[in-house]
């Protein structure tokens, strides 16, 4: 039991070895591997790595006033996530607005990258509502505190986007058999049976330009060859975040099975943060994550998730393999919560002072800040700037949250059902009476 | 001009309702800055460091070191604008509200007496005493009120409840006419408390004295009609501010202490230190010296290790801390907090729910004693403690085993008997923080060594204070080594959902018929009570004669193992 427990500081064979463009010195690397991601780094110039350090640095100064926040009593929890933010930004800047993410709720800092006010988020920890943006705003879903399920929404969400494009590619293809065969409604009638037919998404007309071929391609969601044939590729991905501990979960794997056979757009972006709650790598997993999609038919890749750049080249790599048809990538982005899971609990009851030590040299920000630093571009100008800006930030986010107030409590009722419900009107009728029954009810300035 | 904004304790975890100060990183008069980590304090989940939501200087703080803070009352009021003008006493013009005009009453009083003791202990004792019927005000009714009365009262603090989560709010009489005795008293308790918007009510010339002679109106219970703060009033909370101020631990009580102090510590196991739970290195039954009797361990091993005795004396002896002196200097009043509440709380509940039987077995345990001997020299097990509790403990285990039934609980509202098909072990320890039962997890599947690993870890923590709610829950079945005090045995209670505890007593050598002939024998005596609800007297005396037959031959151990 002790020798399970024991939790291995990581160290990877060379088989196994993630893939890196900075190392923990602020040192570029180049071998073989990163070689073939090369080019998804290629756009990027010297004020695109200020910007990582830049909103690396604001996540993390979100992370420590929100840390504070709870310790004052101003949030009822916060889950930091101090020591992810390579994992985060990295990848959040790969994505391109249309992308759909979706997010367990650690995600703050890929909230960042989508352009989303962070102090929203807080109104979620505060307990004001259960989460106070909206998901179609930046596409970034709201957070999903069931571990793991959010994997099927994404997926369902991935396989919607297949469904919207073949219906785009059968519209556009009626719409061309109806302009050719104008001469012969009678038999296209009979071949579609009635209008119903378009819709079902399933019928395609024999006499189509598209071959039969391609309709149960499409129907197999082998968009490769669907879009090869109508340039119908799908132009947006899907992109779902999740640790290490959610692959424990029946739904991660659900998850990629339903992936893999649809070909979905998605990519299953996991931080393997080592802990799941207190719950260590080596009691959930003996293979490495990043083989976990394998045995589905979904291409892993493990990254370094401490290297701004080497996620973001991972990312844009997988990205553009599920938008060009290609179906799911599984990217494991190894890094460390440098924090506690939640402020709830306690870190250094289970894990070592000596661990933490050798994960805290190798902090995502440190190395990018050696790089710049290392490149001459980094300024001390650059760095009043900065100051000056998370300064104002700390600020915005403490006043944000302290005049959050209270909600309505009526707002309970209000995100139960889509539509109007006639139990839970009933309810809030109820409800109202029962509040107005208190003698403090009428009179006291609240 | 000064603008004092107020902390208060909040929820460090997800709905925590106290917490204990474990130091303060600042003093009145100090500066501090937002997000400064101004206190460390322990929540039943965790040491947590809290930062300062302000920036400023501190004016008051109000909890000392050790004490139990409820979760929403104020423990350090900041001015966030030391280099403004001096305001006037009542200002309404200055910050407008009731909170300004409260706090600027306290620091006046703060500047001269840095610590306002009375003002600390007065507000839990309120709570404590009154926790059904307190309105809302009482548990945050501290000196300075709050500003805005949205929380006031609020166990969770900033996104907590808008109502006092401790207190239930009226009901308008036509709905519920049969509380409608109880309003008006509420509505009076009420107006006596300075509420929202509400100052304190004392005439002008009361006022002054107060202010004066430097008490705090908000801490007083007013006698006067209608709840005004009377002169009288104001001199005896004076008169109780004197006497615990002059009250010390003169030489001679000092010495009264220190002269008792083997037997207090021993009493109340304050001073005992965690070698009372039997990880006794030095302690004589072990090592099979001379002198055995008098278990010496209890000054030796114990007070002597925690500290010099007689020099922590002249200092408040701990289980004094935070106590209310009387008048006369003749007895201190301690709150009752944590540990000691939860305790009582958990003997209580033992001892008038679960009818108790005590059986008793005088036994020789000089096997025992030379098994220990040759397992200390014994290689595999040079890097753990072996003790004559540790040998008792897995004699029990071997008990447990042959009568697994014992190791059970009475669930009354389900009207079961749950059945444990694992053995959390419990040893009871007596710690500088009072009683804790902490429980060695599975020990049915630890070895000889892996239990004396448990027991040592288990001490160790227990010894640094840093038993968590996890460490004590769940236990099925436990040993108190009462021995270490040099007593012979006792009537254990039994620890909450166990049906079983094994007491075990000091080893002595006393003459003993051995073969026929009368020796010098190692000898103890062990207790076993028990849950007679659900174990009969015939199970209960099973398992206590098969203790002692693996006590009285280990090698029964290898039988039955």
């Amino acid at each position: 039991m002790t020798d399970l427990l024991h939790h291995p500081l990581v160290e990877f064979t060379a088989e196994h070895a993630p893939l890196q463009f900075i190392n923990e010195r602020g040192e570029r690397v180049e071998n073989q591997q990163n070689a073939q991601f090369v080019r998804y780094l290629e756009h990027l110039n010297v004020d695109d790595l200020k910007n990582f350090y830049r909103d690396m640095m604001v996540v993390r100064r979100f992370d420590i006033e929100a840390t504070a926040l709870q310790r004052q009593g101003e949030l009822a929890l916060y889950a930091p996530l101090l020591g992810q933010e390579a994992a985060q930004v990295g990848s959040g800047q790969a994505l391109a607005a249309s992308d759909m993410v979706f997010p367990s709720y650690r995600e703050h800092g890929v909230a960042h990258t989508r352009g989303m006010d962070m102090a929203k988020i807080l109104q979620l920890f505060r307990g004001v509502d259960h989460g106070g943006w909206d998901s179609f705003e930046h596409n970034f879903h709201l957070y999903t505190l069931v571990i793991g399920s959010h994997a099927l929404h994404a997926v369902g969400y991935a396989m919607g986007i297949q469904q919207d494009a073949r219906m785009t590619a059968q519209r556009d293809a009626a719409a061309q058999h109806d302009a050719a065969t104008q001469h012969s409604d009678a038999q296209a009638g009979a071949h579609f049976g009635d209008a119903d037919a378009g819709e079902q998404g399933t019928t395609q007309p024999q006499a189509d330009a598209s071959s039969p071929d391609s309709a149960s391609a499409a129907f197999r969601g082998d968009t490769s060859q669907d879009a090869s044939h109508t340039g119908q590729a799908p132009q947006e991905a899907v992109m779902v975040y999740f640790g290490d501990g959610a692959t424990s979960q029946g739904d991660v794997s659900e998850a990629l099975g339903f992936a893999a056979v649809n070909n979905a757009p998605v990519v299953f972006f996991c931080q393997n943060n080592q802990w799941a709650i207190s719950v260590p790598n080596s009691l959930q997993f003996k293979a490495p994550l990043y083989l976990r999609g394998s045995g589905f038919g979904v291409p892993g890749v493990r990254v370094d998730g401490n290297d701004v750049l080497a996620v973001h080249a991972a990312t844009r790599w997988a990205l553009e393999h599920a938008r060009h048809g290609n179906g799911p990538v599984f990217i494991e982005a190894v890094t460390y919560r440098m924090g506690a899971h939640t402020t709830s609990d306690d870190p250094t009851k289970y894990r070592s002072r000596e661990e933490e030590a050798h994960w805290r040299a190798k902090d995502p920000i440190d190395r990018i800040r050696l790089a710049l630093e290392a490149e001459g571009a980094w300024s001390e100008t650059d760095d009043a700037a900065l100051s000056a800006e998370l300064e104002g930030f700390g600020e915005y986010l403490r006043g944000y949250v302290r005049s959050l107030g209270a909600p309505e409590k009526s707002s309970m009722f209000e995100h139960v059902y889509a539509t109007e419900n006639v139990l839970v009107s009933e309810d809030k009728a109820w409800f109202a009476e029962y509040e107005a029954s208190f003698v403090d009810a009428q009179g006291e300035a609240q | 001009m000064p603008t004092f904004e107020q902390f208060r304790m909040p929820d460090a975890g997800e709905g925590l309702t106290e917490a204990e100060i474990v130091e303060w990183h600042v003093a009145v008069g100090d500066t501090v800055t937002v997000n400064q980590v101004i206190l460390e304090v322990e929540t039943a989940k965790s040491l947590v460091d809290l930062p300062s939501p302000f920036a400023g200087v501190v004016t008051q703080i109000h909890g000392a070191q050790g004490d139990t803070v409820e979760v929403g009352t104020v423990i350090m009021v900041v001015d966030v604008d030391p280099n403004g003008e001096p305001a006037e006493p009542v200002a309404p013009e200055s910050g407008a509200t009731a909170e300004v005009a409260a706090a600027t009453d306290a620091p006046a009083v703060v500047t001269d007496t840095p610590a306002q003791p009375e003002a600390s202990a007065d507000a839990p004792v309120a709570a404590v005493d009154e926790p059904d019927t307190a309105p809302a005000a009482a548990p945050t009714d501290t000196p300075a009120k709050t500003d805005d009365a949205s929380d006031s009262g609020s166990v969770l603090v900033g996104y907590g409840t808008v109502h006092g989560a401790t207190t239930r709010r009226a009901r308008r009489s036509a709905v519920r006419p049969t509380i409608a005795a109880l309003e008006p008293s509420r509505d009076v308790l009420t107006v006596n408390r300075p509420g929202a918007g509400e100052a304190v009510r004392a005439k002008p010339p009361v006022r002054k004295l107060a202010k004066d002679l430097g008490v705090d109106l908000t801490a007083i219970a007013p006698t006067g009609p209608g709840g005004i703060v009377t002169r009288e009033d104001v001199l005896a909370a004076q008169e109780k501010t004197d006497a615990s101020k002059l009250a010390t631990y003169s030489a001679q009580s000092a010495g009264s202490a220190a002269s008792s102090g083997s037997d207090t510590s021993a009493g109340t196991g304050a001073g005992s230190n965690a070698d009372a739970q039997g990880t006794k290195a030095s302690s004589p039954r072990g090592g099979a010296s001379a002198a055995p009797a008098r278990t010496g361990g209890v000054t030796a091993s114990g007070a002597s290790a925690a500290g010099p005795v007689a020099g922590d004396a002249l200092e408040d002896p701990s289980w004094l801390n935070s106590g209310t002196v009387s008048d006369d200097g003749r007895q201190t009043a301690v709150p009752v907090r944590s540990v000691r509440r939860r305790t009582a709380e958990a003997m209580v509940a033992s001892a008038f729910t679960a009818p108790h039987v005590t059986v008793f077995h005088t036994v020789d345990v000089t096997k025992t004693m030379k098994l220990v001997e040759r397992l200390r020299a014994d290689k595999e097990f040079t890097d753990v403690r072996v003790t004559p509790l540790l040998i008792t403990a897995k004699a029990l285990m071997l008990a447990v085993s042959r009568h697994p039934e014992i190791n059970a609980s009475w669930v009354d509202e389900d009207q079961t008997i749950v059945y444990k098909h694992y053995v959390n072990l419990g040893i009871a320890a007596a710690t500088p923080r009072g009683l804790v039962v902490p429980n060695i997890k599975d020990a049915h599947r630890l070895s000889l060594k892996g239990l004396a690993q448990g027991i040592a870890d288990l001490t160790a923590t227990a010894r640094a204070g840093k038993t968590t709610p996890r460490d004590m829950s769940d236990g099925t079945i436990t040993i108190t080594n009462v021995g270490v005090f040099g007593i012979d045995t006792g009537t254990p209670i039994l620890n909450p959902g166990e049906s079983a505890i094994l007491a075990f007593g000091a080893i002595r050598q006393q003459p003993w018929v051995h073969k026929g002939k009368i020796k010098k024998r190692w000898v103890t005596q062990l207790a076993l009570s028990f849950d007679h609800r659900l174990v009969d007297g015939e199970l209960g005396a099973r398992v206590l004669a098969d203790v002692a037959k693996v006590l009285e031959d280990p090698s029964r151990g290898l039988v039955w193992g």
